[in-house]
């Protein structure tokens, strides 16, 4: 047996040293995540007018705190991940049940938890959470049990929880990642066409017995995200600006630094979910381009990860975090071309913020596992080493 | 099995990813294709709109809501303000420009300080108010010097006034600046010197009062100078608010108290409409607006006649012999004594071991007569044999023992004892000697003065379990509908809003009998006879009457040697040791319609002496000017009260 038999052996058992472990994470990967993150650090460095506080240093550092986090993630045992798939989704629901109760309590909207360090969003989490939970359910699935209907109302009620407790947030951008992202899942597991029409149709009717349950102050702050004109400072404002400082960036743009529209403060938000218009004004047409280049090279990992892993359970939660990905960013670009409603995600990596950088981190590392333990066999239900 | 299952889940997966990726890519070729469309097709259109027009939105504050008496008197307006402020990203270096602005007007290094620390924290183009209230003269120093101070701006705007100053101050309230806390997301709140009501009527309407903000789309040029106006979208300017209160009796009632720590409340009692909340003394809310100095705020904070605190609704007080209405009609409702019935009186009380004495000997007393001369011997008996349960039923049907409900802030419960309540807060049982200090309302028994105006107000009503309002028109719902609301032919206050008060009317008249005498009684049987009403020059009023009960609370305990040493006047002690003197009253007697509470804190004398003429006074000028008539009948059409000289008070 060469060394490399031998090897594929034990990757198959799964029980590799932590230094053969790291010898398997794709480094050209993390490689593409740390050109999107120094894009995203530039652009942080452009929107504080060229200096590194207030955005562009928290986050470089953030971002070296998310590589070890990836690189822990990665290295875990995929059984172990999967036995604590529902422990974890199950966590992160209590800690949206804790918000929304906080936000009764204190009359407001309220997204996070302080932390004390940083503050703490669990609809967040929520999202590759649900991708686990969801991931960890369908392993063993075969095509012929998913053909039952009763074998999908779990998986229904495991996604309509968490979405139904943050569109109350409301954080309807956060809620339809997670849904889109869901249903993914569940058209990747096999579910019928058909299927979907149905449970959409039923969604759409049970939307006014819902509304019916919700306070006054929830619907007052639903009402104001579906109909921006209840706000004064507009959205239409906001992407009209935001097509103006696009558009005039052209192709090869204004130059670093020299953005005007973002820097004369026509932009809002310039330093997260606008972030990509300043991009494409002073980089222009190129470098937009370039970005969106990087985003497609990361999600081509996702779906080669998927096809190589050997495991329903692994190539579930590859193309899953993998769609949650396309979903930030598409959303994200799509809503500042005004291309869509304008709804709260930002551009993974680049956005400033702790919360969704320490997420998307978190996935990546995730993916990450899943390579890593491509060949690992494992049961139905996930045990170690039993067919 | 296993496996060929696994196979064909494998390569329904594998299309299903590729139909994804399919998916995937076309989208993002959406994304490719709306930049090149945004970048290079319209590119050209867009880069002449940045460098050429600049659209910038601004924010239009809405005026805020009035507040109104129920006549339409403003009690709370808008004022035309002239205000400085800076934008620190517009400057090269504040320090500099708030320097050569203090040339100008001069400013404290505390105010330098604030605008710096508040620049450091915002974002550059919000601007930063650095002085309000300026003079017109100091408007057009600064407004010459612009150039040599950058980013520095004038502003005109609205601040709120209060016209009758500390008239009604405390149901009013006042607003102040926008703290960090009370960000809720409404961008009005981020405007320079916005103002949010900070209490009374103007936080509880804060919303309706406070409108919706408007825009207007400017376009500036790249210097941030306004070219031309683009679009305006007008905002709703809040909604008036329509009070209850009369703004003269309100005014007349805060007179009459001097310089007092006192209260009163003044209700009609068919419609429960509050015509007057007086805490005093009071405080200018101007001030608030304005922004308090540090010497002010000391001055109001520190002040032992706490000038802050609506003590209308706010102070609980022992009711102290005004609560005898409560026991009497809890003693008919139960009968354990007829009203003919007599209780002697010889001056003191025994209940085992237990000595309660009277402020007098009384001899026989009947119901009437008890209430008339306030015999404590009497009540103590009836408080006994009642036990304090259906004393304390009683007195929550008269409104005592929780919140009114009219909505202002700070409003207290005051506190009705039963046995339940003392074995869970104090731990002890209930015993006999307890009952005979509820029986005269002291001991634990606690109300606010607008409790005592609305018990007065049920027995008086008889009917109807009244409930004071203080607000006419609700604003809300449509704030515009609301304003227009505001005019004079808003209808009272339904009285079927009201429950039932349930009480035997025969009961009722006993006790209104013994109000009467209160005030009218035969001479011997009366606390308050200096207090008739004087209407004998007026034809149409020379025989109305008012009836009341006067109370006398102490507020410490009096220990065994001070009760041997005999009484001592309240000019030896100290202001905060002597009794509180209340009185509570209605009129006319044959056919009431208002009624009035007055709580004098540490008074020079008890509740006949102090605080009934006080009462007087305001029932003859309320019955003067009839404030439930519509339209208001202006005050110079009616004559005044004049006490005829040959009066025959003392």
């Amino acid at each position: 047996m060469s060394d490399i038999g031998f090897l594929s052996a034990r990757l198959r058992r799964g029980d590799m040293t932590s230094g053969e472990k790291l010898l398997q994470v794709s480094w050209s990967f993390v490689f593409w995540l740390c050109c999107i993150a120094a894009a995203g650090c530039a652009m942080l460095y452009s929107a504080a007018n060229g200096k590194m506080d207030p955005w562009a240093m928290p986050q470089m550092i953030r971002f070296g705190i998310g590589l070890v986090l990836l690189l822990g993630i990665a290295l875990i045992d995929v059984r172990l991940l999967m036995r604590y798939s529902y422990l974890f989704y199950g966590v992160v629901l209590v800690l949206l049940i804790v918000v929304e109760v906080k936000g009764v309590i204190g009359g407001g909207a309220q997204r996070w938890i302080d932390l004390g360090f940083v503050n703490l969003q669990p609809s967040e989490l929520m999202k590759p959470a649900i991708v686990l939970a969801l991931a960890r359910y369908f392993q063993g699935v075969g095509l012929d049990d998913i053909g039952h209907p009763m074998v999908l109302l779990v998986p229904l009620g495991m996604i309509a929880l968490p979405v139904g407790l943050i569109v109350i947030q409301p954080d309807l951008g956060t809620a339809t990642v997670i849904t889109m992202g869901a249903g993914t899942m569940l058209f990747l597991a096999g579910v019928r066409l058909w299927k979907f029409a149905i449970v959409g149709t039923g969604a759409l009717a049970a939307l006014p017995i819902g509304w019916s349950f919700l306070q006054d102050y929830q619907k007052n702050r639903i009402l104001t995200f579906l109909d921006p004109e209840r706000d004064p400072l507009g959205s239409g404002y906001h992407i009209m600006q935001s097509k103006i400082a696009l558009g005039s960036g052209g192709l090869f743009g204004k130059g670093f630094l020299e953005g005007t529209q973002s820097h004369l403060n026509f932009l809002p938000e310039r330093q997260t979910d606008f972030i990509f218009t300043m991009l494409a004004e002073e980089m222009g047409l190129v470098g937009a381009l370039g970005l969106i280049g990087l985003y497609v090279i990361v999600m081509i990992y996702g779906y080669a990860i998927a096809y190589r892993c050997r495991h329903q359970y692994g190539r579930l939660v590859a193309l899953g975090i993998s769609t949650t990905f396309f979903l930030y960013f598409f959303i994200n670009m799509a809503m500042v071309m005004g291309l869509i409603p304008v709804v709260g995600v930002p551009l993974p990596l680049v956005s400033y913020g702790g919360t969704a950088l320490f997420t998307l981190m978190m996935s990546a590392g995730l993916l990450m596992n899943i390579w890593v333990h491509r060949d690992v066999q494992m049961g139905v239900r996930g045990g170690f080493g039993d067919l | 099995m296993m496996i060929s299952r696994d196979s064909d889940w494998v390569r329904m997966f594998n299309r299903r990813a590729a139909v994804l990726a399919g998916g995937q890519a076309l989208l993002v070729s959406a994304l490719a294709g709306r930049l090149y469309y945004l970048q290079v097709i319209e590119g050209e259109r867009y880069r002449m709109l940045a460098e050429d027009n600049r659209i910038n939105l601004r924010l239009l504050p809405p005026p805020r809501g009035r507040i109104l008496d129920r006549f339409g008197e403003p009690l709370a307006v808008n004022q035309q303000n002239f205000r400085v402020l800076i934008i620190p990203e517009q400057g090269d270096d504040i320090k500099t420009t708030l320097a050569s602005l203090s040339q100008i007007i001069p400013l404290t290094d505390h105010e330098r300080e604030r605008v710096r620390k508040e620049a450091s924290r915002s974002r550059g183009f919000l601007p930063i108010t650095i002085r309000e209230n300026l003079s017109w003269h100091e408007m057009s120093r600064i407004q010459i010097n612009a150039p040599d101070l950058p980013g520095v701006v004038i502003d005109e705007g609205l601040t709120r006034f209060y016209p009758q100053h500390e008239n009604a101050a405390h149901v009013l309230g006042y607003v102040a600046a926008v703290d960090e806390a009370d960000l809720t997301g409404d961008p009005l709140l981020q405007l320079p010197g916005f103002r949010i009501g900070k209490a009374g009527i103007e936080r509880v309407y804060d919303m309706a009062l406070r409108g919706r903000g408007g825009t207007s789309q400017v376009e500036v040029n790249a210097y941030g100078r306004i070219i031309r106006e683009l679009e305006r979208k007008e905002g709703e300017p809040g909604a008036d608010v329509r009070l209850t209160i009369d703004s003269r009796i309100q005014h007349f009632a805060a007179e009459s108290l001097g310089a007092e720590s006192a209260s009163i409340a003044v209700m009609d009692i068919r419609t429960g409409d509050l015509l007057a909340l007086v805490s005093n003394p009071s405080f200018d809310a101007n001030a608030f607006s304005r922004g308090l100095t540090n010497e002010e705020w000391k001055d109001l904070s520190t002040n032992d006649h706490k000038p802050l605190s609506n003590k209308a609704i706010a102070g609980q007080y022992s009711p102290g012999s005004t609560f005898k209405m409560v026991v009497a009609l809890a003693a008919l409702e139960h009968g354990v004594i007829a009203p003919e019935q007599t209780v002697y009186c010889n001056g003191m009380y025994r209940l085992g071991n237990y000595v309660k004495r009277c402020h007098k000997a009384h001899g026989s007393v009947d119901m009437v007569n008890a209430i008339g001369v306030s015999c404590d011997t009497y009540f103590y008996e009836v408080a006994r044999r009642l036990g304090v349960d259906k004393i304390a039923a009683m007195a929550h049907r008269l409104g005592l023992g929780e919140v009114t409900g009219i909505g202002l802030p700070g409003e207290q419960s005051g506190l009705i004892p039963t046995e339940a309540w003392k074995q869970a807060a104090r731990g002890e049982p209930w015993v006999p000697g307890d009952n005979l200090n509820v029986g005269i309302g002291q001991g634990d028994v606690l109300a606010t003065p607008l409790q005592l105006a609305v018990m007065v107000s049920r027995v008086a009503n008889g009917q109807l379990a009244v409930k004071p309002r203080l607000v006419r028109s609700e604003p809300g719902a449509g704030l515009v509908a609301a304003a227009n609301a505001a005019t004079d032919d808003m209808p009272p206050q339904p009285d079927s809003d009201f429950e039932p008060l349930g009480i035997n009317a025969a009961h009722l008249d006993v006790v209104r009998a013994g109000l009467f005498n209160v005030v009218n009684g035969p001479p011997g049987a009366t606390t308050a006879a200096a207090s008739k009403l004087r209407f004998r020059g007026d034809p149409e009023r020379k025989d109305w009457t008012m009836s009341g009960k006067t109370g006398t609370a102490a507020v410490r305990r009096i220990s065994a040697a001070e009760r041997d040493a005999g009484p001592r006047e309240p000019e030896e002690l100290p202001w905060n040791l002597r009794d509180n003197a209340l009185f509570v009253a209605f009129a006319p007697s044959h056919d009431p319609r208002y009624a009035v509470a007055v709580v004098v804190e540490h008074a020079l004398g008890g509740g006949g002496k102090i605080a009934a003429p006080i009462a007087r006074d305001i029932l003859e000028e309320v019955l003067r000017l009839d404030p439930s008539r519509q339209p208001r009948v202006p005050a110079d059409q009616i004559a005044a009260v004049v006490p005829p000289k040959s009066d025959d008070t003392p």
